[in-house]
């Protein structure tokens, strides 16, 4: 079977893949590109640890193709610190403790972060909404709300 | 001051003293690697050379296996290696024949998605096909996967001519275990009973959950030397059960524990690992498994179904008379003492002079169960909770109160044996009753429950040591995977016995060759027996280091004390000397005797029970029969809570399992004996939008056997959410609830058949 | 002598007793006297048991002293999650 080749743009940098028709976007960051961080908790879309997000729309990457990204710009949680600085939300998940196995933690990181350019005051009812695709059996969620409400907070400047 | 212990005693471990470190909230050791993405878990590591391997599973509930041909297969280009249970090792307990069996079926299979062979491959689409071309013949059987249908005379039986230690008459060939507890005479407890309530529950199965999909990477060269990679809760037992599976020596295959996205349990024993390593060795290739979601609900272990008939007796003001509960679990196809723990745990919260609680387990064609945090307690002591709230009702009484009139306390015979030491129930239970959420009142279809929960929590094999370096920091190597930020309290431990700040310590989790022997991450024991052998590990360094500071001052070393992170001169004789500190002592380690380490090596005992009190407010829609939390309050003991961000945690995360399997979790099999709902979608697990915050109250009430009074935490939070939901519901919704999970259907036939 | 108690359905092992007495100064001792004394027990304490000395739950220890007024109870063996 032949392969597609495709360019495309993964946390700023330009890079170039090879890939099978069915193969997805998660596979392929994780496989062939190296980046770990996005996480596969389920492959079917149902729990978010994947999330990534592609031309600034979140989306799960497990159900995204990976030749879809072909002239996309596509950002992981690798993407979010800057350099040796923390992003806000990086920095809110360490501080609540929001993270007990932090196997959801990159997923939420990505899907607050895409919440909060849409919306950068939200109230409780709407991060739990966003956030209801991210699946954290750990934590009970409780710490992870605080976490981002806390990040929107600082990120407005309150 | 180093607080004097003996050796052996351990209700003589806790002294009080003033905290520095322990107590606080800083940032954990690993945070920054999992918010950057950089954390390694199980399926997150390759190997150069790497094949990859997947498992044909049993499309039968039950069926014997009349022959394997995996020609077809071996013959497929990239296939490598194909295992089947003809590559593994007949084991001499049943126990582990039972685990391996469970790894790869042995002439039958017993469940819907039981292994039956495995393939390692270039790819994992070639490991698929080659899946497709090994031809299995079954000769299928009939099926049971109801605990209630499977201890009939007509069900199936599962292990033919398998017998059972002391399974009494009467009992099925399917009844794998029985068990009785309690003490005093509950035919008198129950005559003296002004009102007695018996009721039968159900519970379904429910599944860990744990967002991480089983994960391994192995390798096994020529020399027969193996090496695995796997998320894991225990990675001793990961090595000591695949070198017995695959014949080979344990101190020939190092095991080492990547980042474990989540447990619960469900990690405490192996799944793919073996497999990994049998193919590996037949590969001589690394070979790498990763499980589906599919997977992980079909064929790792979910907890046990229940079903449960409870009675109580009760005078008219609340004193509890007698009480029984008769227990009956299934999980699944080979035996296990869950039924035994929800015995033992049912009636624990209560200070009874006649209890008396009986237990059985059967075997049904569903996959082996595996711990679920609290094994066998939440659904006990649901049934027993549900049937006290019942009996307050009919009585018009206060909850809290009666269950205070009944408390367990230092000194009551607990009903599954010994008698009870310090313990935190009444404090809980106070606390409880004075928080605001209990004064809060009601709106319209909503209910507010309680319920107690206990777990008795565990302790064990434990093996930690720790260097002290030249520039005045410590290392700590400990042996259990942090599933939950134990790194940090262990450092935190460290810190507080040596004196130093808790920047100076970096604990990591070793290998299976870094350290010796540690029980697997369960029964909530790593802060205790981890945190005890960390403290005693230090006092063996500080003991080391008085002695170099003896030396240099030319003094006695038992003049040698130690305090705030320094060794000083103790005693009228000792001499004038300023204190030395650590940072003083290490740097000058070469030229007084070399380096300085401590490390200590125990079976920890004395874990000390934990107690804790849910409240919950839920509104139930009389419409669609939709539960909402409302509002939701824990109230937990525990002992000391060295981090109290990650005590809350587990609060939290506990409480909301609980209220997944009170609400929505559930297997369900068709009456063709396959799991219908083996993926998040159908499987519905609670998200952020079901749930209000959790609020936590941490209660300290000192473990006597841990020198800073630590209790294990981890495991009592998911008891009380089963009857205190199921009790809310009852009351919002006007009528008894008797089964889990309380779905919207369920709730409305309720309503519907009270009417 | 310690008194020792057992857990309910152990009775059938010891012909009905759930309160039994053996001469032992530590837990092994114990274990080994209540084997001895009933034979039906061996395979279970082999299966594997715990025992709780004065409120405090014990796996596997052998050298736990134990004094003749020490409430004793054996138990079975204990997994958590
Ligand atoms: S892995 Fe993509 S949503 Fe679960
Ligand atoms: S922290 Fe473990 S799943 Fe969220």
């Amino acid at each position: 079977m032949s392969k597609i080749h495709v360019s495309t743009s993964i946390n700023g940098d330009a890079v170039e893949y090879l890939c099978d028709p069915s193969e997805t976007l998660l596979d392929v960051l994780r496989n062939r590109v190296g980046l770990t961080g996005a996480k596969e908790g389920c492959g079917s879309g149902d729990c978010g640890a994947c999330s990534v997000e592609l031309d600034g729309r979140l989306v799960c990457s497990c159900l995204v193709l990976a030749a879809e990204a072909e002239g996309k710009e596509v950002s992981t949680v690798e993407g979010l610190a800057d350099g040796e600085k923390l992003h806000v939300l990086q920095q809110k998940m360490l501080e609540h403790a929001a993270l007990q196995c932090g196997i959801c933690t990159p997923g939420i990181l990505v899907a607050a972060k895409a919440l909060l350019e849409k919306n950068p005051d939200p109230t409780e009812t709407e991060v739990r909404y966003w956030l209801a695709g991210n699946l954290c059996r750990c934590t009970g969620y409780d710490k992870i709300i605080r976490a981002v409400m806390d990040a929107a907070a600082e990120m407005r400047g309150a | 001051m180093v607080t004097e212990y003996k050796e052996g005693a351990a209700g003589t471990e806790y002294s009080k003293r003033d905290f520095k470190v322990v107590g606080t909230r800083p940032p954990r050791p690993d945070g920054v690697d999992k918010v950057t993405g950089r954390a390694l878990f199980g399926a997150d590591l390759t190997a150069p050379g790497m094949l990859h391997a997947t498992i044909l599973r049993s499309p039968h509930a039950h069926a014997r296996i009349v022959s394997i041909d995996i020609s077809g297969a071996l013959a497929l280009d990239g296939v490598k290696a194909v295992v089947t249970s003809n590559d593994f090792v007949k084991q001499g307990s049943s126990g582990n024949q039972d685990t391996l069996d469970n790894c790869m079926a042995r002439g039958k299979v017993f469940y819907d998605g039981h292994a039956v062979a495995a393939v390692a491959a270039v790819s994992v689409k070639v490991a698929n096909e080659a899946l497709k071309l090994i031809k299995v013949e079954y000769e299928v059987l009939p099926h049971v996967t109801d605990v209630d249908a499977g201890m009939l005379d007509s069900a199936p039986v599962l292990h033919e001519g398998r017998k059972f230690r002391n399974i009494p008459e009467g009992n099925n060939a399917n009844v794998s275990g029985y068990w009785e507890f309690g003490h005093g005479d509950t035919d008198a407890g129950f005559a003296k009973a002004d009102i007695i309530v018996e009721r039968s529950f159900k519970t379904a199965a429910t599944h860990q959950g744990y967002i991480e999909p089983h994960a391994t990477l192995a390798t096994m060269g020529p020399d027969g030397r193996g090496e695995i990679w796997a998320c894991t809760q225990g990675h001793y037992m990961v090595r000591d059960m695949a070198a017995a599976f695959v014949g080979m020596d344990t101190s020939q295959l190092r095991v080492t524990p990547s980042e474990i996205g989540g447990g619960f349990g469900g990690k405490t024993t192996v799944y793919l690992e073996p497999v990994a390593l049998a193919l590996a060795k037949k590969s001589g290739r690394p070979v790498k498994m990763v499980m589906t979601r599919e997977e992980v609900f079909r064929a790792s272990g979910p907890t046990t179904s229940s079903s449960t008939d409870v009675k109580i007796g009760m005078t008219k003001d609340g004193r509890i008379t007698a009480g029984q509960a008769k227990l009956r679990y299934q999980g699944g196809a080979y035996p296990n003492i869950t039924a035994m723990l929800g015995a033992m745990t049912a009636f624990a919260a209560y200070d009874l002079d006649a209890v008396q609680t009986l237990a059985w387990n059967v075997l049904t064609n569903r996959p082996k169960q595996a711990a679920y945090r609290a094994p066998g307690a939440p659904m006990a002591i649901y049934a027993v909770e549900s049937v006290v709230d019942e009996l307050c009702q009919k009585l018009d009484l206060d909850p809290i109160d009666v269950r205070l009139m009944n408390a367990a306390k230092k000194g009551t015979l607990s009903s599954y044996g010994p008698t009870f030491d310090e313990i935190g129930l009444v404090a809980t239970l106070e606390a409880a009753k004075a928080h605001p959420h209990y004064a809060a009142p009601l709106g319209p279809n909503q209910g507010r429950g309680v319920s107690c929960g206990f777990w008795f929590n565990f302790a064990g094999n434990t093996s930690v040591s720790m260097g002290i370096n030249e520039d005045g920091t410590v290392s700590v190597i400990e042996g259990n995977p942090d599933i939950g930020g134990s790194r940090a309290s262990i450092s935190m431990m460290a810190a507080e016995e040596l004196g130093i700040p808790f920047d100076k310590v970096r604990t990591i989790v070793g290998d299976t060759n870094s350290i010796g022997f540690n029980d697997v991450t369960d029964g909530s024991r790593v802060t205790f027996s981890v945190g005890l052998a960390t403290i005693k590990a230090a006092r063996a360094a500080i003991k080391n280091m008085c002695g170099r500071a003896a030396q240099v001052w030319g003094i006695d070393a038992d003049a040698v004390d130690w305090v705030d992170g320094a060794a000083v001169p103790m005693g009228h004789n000792a001499g004038e000397f300023p204190p030395m500190t650590l940072a003083e002592i290490a740097k000058d380690s070469a030229k007084t005797g070399g380096p300085i380490a401590g490390h200590h090596e125990v079976n920890a005992d004395g874990a000390g029970v934990s107690f804790g009190v849910h409240l919950v407010d839920v509104e139930v829609d009389p419409e669609t029969g939709f539960t909402e939390i409302k509002r939701y309050t824990v109230f937990q003991d525990a002992g000391k809570a060295i981090h109290p961000d990650y005590v809350e945690g587990q609060m939290q995360g506990g409480a909301v399992q609980g209220i997944g399997w009170a609400l929505n979790e559930e297997y369900i099999y068709g009456e063709d004996g396959k799991l219908q709902n083996a993926g998040f979608l159908d499987y519905r697990i609670p998200v952020a939008s079901d749930l209000p915050m959790i609020d936590a109250v941490i209660l300290e009430i000192p473990n006597p056997g841990h020198p800073y009074g630590v209790r294990g935490v981890g495991e009592t939070g998911i008891v009380p959410p089963l009857a205190a939901v199921a009790n809310g519901v009852s009351h919002a919704a006007g009528v008894r609830m008797t089964e889990l999970p309380m779905s919207p259907p369920r709730i409305l036939a309720a309503i519907d058949g009270a009417k | 002598m310690v008194k020792v108690n057992l857990w309910g359905s152990l009775r059938s092992a010891t012909g009905g007793l759930t309160e039994v007495e053996v001469d032992a100064k530590n837990t092994g001792e114990m274990l080994k006297a209540l084997a001895e004394k009933y034979p039906a027990l061996d395979e279970i304490i082999e299966g594997g048991v715990s025992v709780a000395i004065d409120g405090l739950i014990y796996k596997e220890a052998w050298f736990t002293p134990i004094r003749p007024d020490s409430e004793v109870v054996l138990m079975p063996y204990m997994k958590g999650g």
